[in-house]
């Protein structure tokens, strides 16, 4: 059963999703994959939602509120950055990054 | 305890005229708007005459006392300092009602007429009904706070009324004179009541003014050159109350608001509105009496003066609404003066009686007096006495309605301002015989000035008018009625029906100074006929030998001109100027130092936006572990 396996197990495998999502928000140019890397530190976060309500607060339900809220957010999020994708695809033919230096001083 | 819940509507009426006929101005015909207004104070004026018939002479106990007819509270400012609103019924407040709401009615009528065809007509009488609500509101405040709301109230109507003709740039320049030199006196006004309340507690004239009340058994405060603080708030107090009745050296104020249409001036600036000062000293009387009696000296002494002052500029003055301003200053001196001289309870306090007791008649006569003025200046289109002479063919019944007016304010029996102004000389004489010598002196003056603007307007000169003709019906009817009321209203017990204490007492007919009084006004009439009564050049050769005194009369004793000197050479200059340059140099640079910092610093750290997203991701990564490893370090459990 779940509760054989011991929280901080848990946590691990979150923290090196939380960690990874943040190496590929760093490391990637390409917009989608940097939006991915995003769904995956939401997700790490997620998982400590749920697995720290489960095995301290059983009786409770905040933290699977919480996920389907952050989950909802994602959603919406990602319908917002790829719509944004698009029309920079539309304007200057890439989704790269490194070409989207326009938005400074 | 008698019910006066009917008075709420003295209130209601003219301020429910005023909004009625101030939202809908413009869709309403204008003598609609005229009716509505004439409606609201006619049903007034029938309530105040049946209060004071119920107070006055329904009473059953001996002594007048006051009533609280309504009162809710509108502010709580702590537990015991509250803002109430409310209406206090006594022997002033309830002959201040009849007083205004009677010359209201009538100058409402009076105006059907005298502003028949203007542009402003509507917009008239709403400010009207506005005044008079405002004005009303005043007399029956049951607290500090309520009469400063109205004061300013009916500072304001009087500011919108002076400048009815705001398309000449003098109604616009004496509306806004007026109302700065009047607000300026307001301000001491403010600082009196703090003071008041703060050493009290309380707003309420009852508890102010109760004799057995902690400010006057007890000494509050402390002392400051020599008087004592509650003698320093009185006379602020009194400040204000100068400010509004035009009392030296706040009275610069009330000859230029002659600018107004003559009704105003009837209504506002003669019966009314500037009597609101007398009836401020007389509403804290008992604490001016009783606790500050060196306020009371600075009452009195102001007072006389400023009745000498300007009767001696009434007599050289030529525009005939300013002689009767000038009058009118002069006679609201007189009242001050007999509220400065009287004492507290009984014969003592005769001066308070005869203080009130002229207000009432003063009232009559000198809106009948501006009344008439405005019916002459209707006829021959000009205020200035030069334009006019021998109309008392022309206007018969202004002129006997004028005569009767004129008599009664030079004291002559059996008019009203005889008996009134006998009682005020009897009280100056039981206190303080210089105050009599001034007084006596300027019964002759006034006498004598009030002859002069008689004989040079209805004898003098004959003269030809292109069709000229009597006012119409509208406008003489209120002077019959005004006429009435200044030939009658001295017969009036008023010993037995305002006193200070609410007791009433006999006064005793003062024979001496009656004869006295009598022939001093007889002597100025006598001198008045016989300089303007037939064309001569007598009056220019006393002009010409008293030459320079006779100029710096002429010129109002330069005070417009010290006033000028005083503002634009010293204050503009001096004063103005420095807090110009500090408020310039001072406080716009450093404000300018700030924004300069901000630009500067901003544009040294710009470069930090780079536009580089993952340069963006590792700031705030960083912050974020810097963070959690200083809340690790800091609280590690």
């Amino acid at each position: 059963m779940i509760e054989d396996i011991p929280l901080s197990h848990i946590l691990i495998v979150s923290t090196l999703i939380f960690f990874i999502g943040v190496y590929g928000f760093m490391t990637r140019k390409n917009m989608i994959s940097m939006l991915i890397s995003v769904e995956l530190v939401l997700n790490a976060v997620n998982i400590n939602f749920v697995a720290i309500n489960r095995y301290l607060y059983p009786e409770r339900l905040e933290g699977h509120f919480f996920t389907l809220f952050v989950i909802g957010i994602a959603a919406a999020e990602a319908a917002v950055a790829i719509a944004i994708f698009i029309n920079l695809y539309r304007n200057i033919r890439s989704i790269d990054v490194d070409e989207v230096t326009e938005m400074k001083y | 305890m008698e019910n006066y819940q009917y008075t709420i509507w003295i209130l209601i009426l003219p301020f429910a005229a005023f909004l009625f006929t101030g939202i809908l101005s413009g869709k309403l015909k204008p003598s609609l708007t005229a009716t509505i207004s004439i409606g609201a104070i006619g049903i007034a004026t029938a309530l105040s005459y049946l209060a004071a018939i119920q107070y006055f002479f329904l009473n059953a106990s001996e002594s007048y006392t006051a009533v609280e007819a309504a009162s809710f509270t509108w502010y709580r400012l702590s537990d015991t300092l509250v803002i109430d609103m409310g209406i206090l019924i006594d022997p002033i407040s309830v002959m201040m009602l009849v007083v205004i709401s009677t010359v209201s009615f009538m100058v409402h009528i009076y105006s059907t007429g005298y502003m028949k065809g203007d542009d402003g007509y509507a917009r008239y009488f709403t400010f009207l009904s506005l005044f008079s609500f405002a004005m009303l509101g005043l007399v029956l405040a049951t607290n500090l706070i309520q009469i400063y709301v109205f004061w300013e109230l009916v500072g304001l109507s009087s500011y919108l009324l002076i400048g009815h003709y705001y398309q000449k740039p003098s109604a616009v320049a004496a509306a806004k004179k007026a109302f700065i030199v009047t607000r300026f006196a307001d301000l001491g006004f403010l600082i009196g009541i703090l003071m008041l309340s703060y050493y009290t507690g309380t707003f309420s004239f009852s508890d102010i003014t109760n004799p057995d009340g902690p400010l006057i058994t007890q000494t509050i405060g402390g002392t400051f050159l020599g008087l004592s603080t509650l003698t320093w708030a009185m006379i602020l107090v009194f400040m204000g109350g100068a400010g509004k009745s035009a009392m030296f050296p706040f009275h610069i104020w009330l000859p230029d608001a002659m600018e107004g249409p003559t009704p105003i001036s009837a209504l506002i600036h003669a019966a009314t509105m500037v009597v609101a000062g007398v009836y401020l000293v007389a509403r804290m009387f008992t604490v001016y009496s009783l606790a500050a009696p060196e306020a009371l000296e600075v009452i009195a002494f102001i007072g006389a003066f400023t009745s000498l002052f300007a009767a001696l500029i009434a007599i050289t003055q030529t525009d005939i609404k300013k002689i009767l301003a000038y009058s009118t200053i002069s006679q609201i001196g007189y009242m001050m003066m007999a509220l400065g001289v009287s004492g507290y309870s009984g014969e003592a306090g005769l001066g308070f009686t005869a203080s009130m007791f002229h207000l009432f008649t003063h009232a009559f006569f000198k809106a009948l007096l501006f009344l008439g003025a405005g019916s002459i200046i209707h006829a021959v289109h000009s205020n200035e006495m030069k334009d006019m002479g021998g109309l008392r063919k022309h206007l018969p019944a202004t002129h006997i309605t004028f005569l009767i007016a004129t008599l009664a304010i030079s004291g002559i029996p059996p008019f009203s301002g005889f008996f009134s102004k006998d009682e005020i000389l009897a009280a100056a004489y039981a206190s303080n015989k210089l105050y009599f010598a001034v007084e006596y002196l300027v019964a002759g003056l006034t006498a004598f000035y009030m002859f002069r603007l008689y004989f040079n307007v209805f004898w003098g000169k004959k003269r030809t008018y292109e069709n000229i003709h009597e006012s119409p019906a509208s406008m003489t009817i209120p002077l019959w009625i005004l006429a009435f009321g200044a030939a009658f209203a001295g017969f009036l017990p008023f010993s037995h029906l305002v006193t200070t204490d609410g007791i009433p007492f006999d006064t005793h007919f003062h024979l001496t100074i009656a004869i006295a009084s009598v022939a001093i006004a007889l002597t100025g009439i006598f001198i008045a006929a016989a300089l303007y009564r037939k064309e001569s050049t007598r009056s220019q050769k006393i002009a010409a030998t008293l030459g320079v005194f006779y100029t710096v009369t002429k010129e109002k004793f330069y005070v417009d001109e010290i006033y000028l000197f005083i503002t634009k050479k010293i204050i503009f200059n001096l004063i103005s100027k420095s807090i110009a340059w500090f408020d310039r140099h001072i406080v716009d640079g450093f404000m300018n130092l700030t924004g300069n910092t901000t630009v500067a610093a901003s544009f040294r750290i710009r470069k930090f936006q780079s536009g580089n997203i993952h340069q963006y991701a590792l700031v705030f990564l960083t912050g974020v572990l810097i963070a959690t490893l200083v809340y690790l370090y800091y609280y590690p459990k």
